[in-house]
């Protein structure tokens, strides 16, 4: 199994995530995460979508977004070369109070910024790797956590080297 | 959204739509009104479009799925919104499935009762998204032309489709400054791919250096009209050519190459001959399940070169050796024209080539057939043998289906049309009708068993009053047969909501309907029913009643082989 990032330019009009959304359901795909903003032309939009799946449904699904009329450009993304992150928040409990002290530096450490500093909680913001996020979430486990909220990947291609 | 657009048009949204549809020249629309096409309706009189009332919208949509198939321009359905359009959505889901150009227009309630579950009220583009090509919800008046013009291309062009044009009541009712292009772009619509050179001289050394080869031709050979091209190459370099059940009527039945459809009810010889094959040209097939029974198994030994339209086709069901993407008929044009500049041509003598012939003649002449006086072999071959070439065959969906792929050999290109992917019930007759409003001049028959003929047999109604007379030759078991068929070989006879207990009188019906209706009970009569057919002014039924034990045979059993085809013992 591989763990894909597909980054899809749309019109900007309104259906178009259902119509994406849909393909993945009728055609027996997994949608991961997904994330979706305007582009740098209001005209469009871009949806980035992680999937799981093997090599050839990988294939598939980008061959059958490429069919869509309403995908302007559907490309996946090489992994190794491409920068990718999703921003998360966190409620993390507070039972003592050097616990907020302590998730604080833990904050720190992963370049994350607190927020709504209370009695019983803590609010954490990172913006990092799927992988460097699920660190944090182990971490934080021992605090305990209310409430999560994650956007999805979004991502870009590095340019090419220059020679 | 549009190019050049001309000189802009002051009418309401309705005049536009009919103004439009009379510029790709549409000249029949097929539907039923209700509340929400009010004013599309109110149009049919002051245009030249000719309306064709159905009595059920899944006719409609099966009427327009049958004129685009035979006519490969989009057919026109309409409906009202809610359950009209709901009705619709069998239609377009069965169009979808066998690639089939249409255009569906439906009413849709007023843009400010969106969403507030006005009455008639259904999310018709969300429920036949799945199945559509594309879709279409004007808000404003001005848009409906752009987006005819639009949406009869995307039906069109590259893997034909359907395109849904939802229209709310007051956009119909509206009026605009109305522009009308001559031209538009779909930016995120590329129909059509060159077929890549280097591919092509790959598939065409893979093909000469085969020792066995063998060409299986899709529905994709019929819809881009490849026909020549395929018995060019057929004849060039002597392949046998299958077919799948769509791709049946892509190459003469009656041409000694031909060795018939494979799949779940193939030739034995096909589906044999095709098992042995050490490679194969497939050319715009999808490598349906029904045709090549489970994917592992076909693929072992066997070299695939794929030719289709629709790229995403490549690798989704079979692992191809070499892909050539593009539209068919452009692919087999320069597949002949590389192989022609190589000077071959086969010698017919050699080994495979003799084993071919031997295998055909072999179950041609042993493949055992009901023993009756009318068994579905012998019926169906007297009708092919009454029935001028060129007349177009559709069928229903069921066993008469598979004994029409078994015995009644398509000679004509493109002449026989079936529901082959979807599998609907009902399909054969009202596309039937919309394969007569196409071709008038030609005889039409539907291929029709009873169970499925009872699904949409208030056609009859637009057959006679609608002067679109066709033949139903109707094969009739009274048993929901195939089904029937399932159960005495999977579910040890244990019989199950099959027997239709010998209703209604066919004869009866179609008399009540204004249409003839003959009782045929033995080949003589038979031969005359199908003559009274071919010269009557309506619609004729021929109920032919017949065994309702008879299975079809040969059989390969849902996920197994090929190889594994159950005979006629």
């Amino acid at each position: 199994m591989v763990w894909a990032i597909l980054s899809i330019k749309v019109e900007n009009k309104p259906g178009i995530l259902f119509k994406v959304t849909h393909l993945f359901r009728s055609r027996n795909f997994n949608i991961d995460s997904i994330s979706v903003g305007v582009t740098e032309d209001k005209k469009y939009s871009r949806m980035t979508i992680t999937t799981i799946g093997d090599e050839k449904q990988i294939v598939q699904i980008v061959k059958q977004l490429d069919k869509m009329i309403d995908t302007i450009e559907v490309r996946r993304l090489d992994v190794n070369n491409s920068v990718y992150r999703e921003l998360v928040m966190f409620k993390i409990k507070v039972s003592k109070p050097e616990d907020s002290m302590e998730i604080n530096k833990l904050a720190s450490a992963y370049s994350a910024t607190t927020h709504d500093a209370k009695k019983e909680s803590i609010m954490v913001e990172m913006t990092a790797t799927p992988h460097q996020i699920s660190a944090f979430e182990e971490l934080a486990k021992k605090f305990g956590i209310k409430e999560m909220a994650r956007t999805g990947i979004t991502a870009l291609e590095r340019e090419e080297h220059e020679h | 959204m549009s190019d050049n657009n001309k000189m802009n048009e002051t009418m309401i949204g309705a005049t536009a739509l009919m103004k439009a549809l009379e510029k790709e020249g549409v000249k029949e629309v097929f539907g039923l009104p209700g509340g929400a096409n009010l004013p599309m309706y109110d149009e049919f009189g002051k245009s030249n479009i000719r309306h064709i009332l159905v009595r059920h919208e899944q006719s409609a949509a099966h009427m327009a799925d049958g004129f685009g198939r035979v006519s490969r321009k989009p057919g026109v359905c309409f409906a009202t919104s809610g359950p009209g359009a709901t009705n619709l959505l069998t239609g377009i889901a069965t169009a979808q499935a066998d690639s089939a150009p249409m255009v569906a227009v439906t009413g849709q309630v007023p843009v400010a009762m969106i969403g507030k579950d006005a009455f008639q009220e259904s999310d018709i583009i969300g429920m036949a998204n799945p199945a559509l090509k594309y879709s279409y919800q004007p808000r404003t008046p001005e848009e409906i032309p752009t987006m005819v013009k639009q949406g009869f291309y995307i039906a069109e062009t590259g893997r034909p489709g359907p395109v849904l044009l939802d229209i709310p009541k007051d956009v119909q009712q509206n009026e605009g400054n109305i522009p009308f292009p001559d031209e538009v772009r779909v930016p995120g619509y590329h129909p059509w791919t060159d077929p890549d050179i280097q591919n092509t001289m790959r598939a065409a050394e893979m093909l000469l250096s085969a020792q066995k080869p063998i060409i299986l031709a899709g529905g994709g050979v019929i819809i881009s009209s490849a026909f020549a091209e395929l018995q060019s190459i057929a004849e060039l370099l002597m392949i046998p050519v299958v077919t799948t059940f769509k791709g049946k009527g892509a190459f003469p039945e009656n041409h000694p190459l031909s060795l018939g459809p494979i799949g779940m009810h193939g030739h034995a010889e096909a589906n044999k001959l095709m098992t042995e094959a050490d490679c194969v040209l497939a050319i715009g097939t999808r490598f349906s399940d029904r045709s090549v029974g489970t994917f592992e198994e076909f693929e072992k030994n066997l070299k695939i070169i794929h030719m289709d339209v629709d790229p995403a086709e490549i690798g989704k069901n079979q692992t191809t050796s070499v892909a050539v993407v593009g539209d068919v008929r452009t692919s087999l044009r320069i597949l002949g024209k590389i192989l022609m500049d190589k000077a071959v041509r086969a010698s017919d003598d050699n080994p495979w080539l003799k084993h071919v012939k031997e295998t055909k003649q072999y179950w041609r002449e042993n493949l055992k057939i009901h023993p009756g006086e009318m068994g579905a072999a012998k019926i169906l071959r007297k009708l092919r043998e009454v029935l001028p070439k060129e007349s177009i065959v559709t069928t229903e969906v069921g066993q008469h289906q598979m004994w029409a792929s078994l015995f009644f050999d398509a000679i004509h290109p493109g002449t026989f049309f079936s529901s082959t992917g979807l599998g609907t019930m009902g399909w054969g007759f009202p596309a039937a009708i919309g394969a007569k409003a196409a071709r008038p001049n030609v005889p039409v028959v539907d291929i029709a068993g009873d169970g499925s003929f009872n699904m949409t047999e208030n056609s009859l109604a637009t057959s006679v009053l609608e002067g679109l007379p066709v033949i139903v030759f109707l094969i009739n078991n009274y048993t929901l047969g195939m089904v029937a068929q399932w159960q005495r070989t999977f579910y040890d006879r244990r019989m199950v909501g099959v027997d239709l207990k010998k209703c209604p009188d066919y004869v009866k019906l179609a008399e009540s309907y204004g249409a003839q209706g003959i009782r045929a009970q033995s080949m003589d009569e038979l031969e005359k029913a199908i003559k009274d057919g071919l010269n009557s002014d309506v619609a004729t039924v021929i109920d032919i009643p017949i065994d309702p034990e008879e299975d079809v045979l040969p059989f390969v059993a849902p996920g197994t082989g090929l190889k594994d085809m159950i005979l006629p013992s």
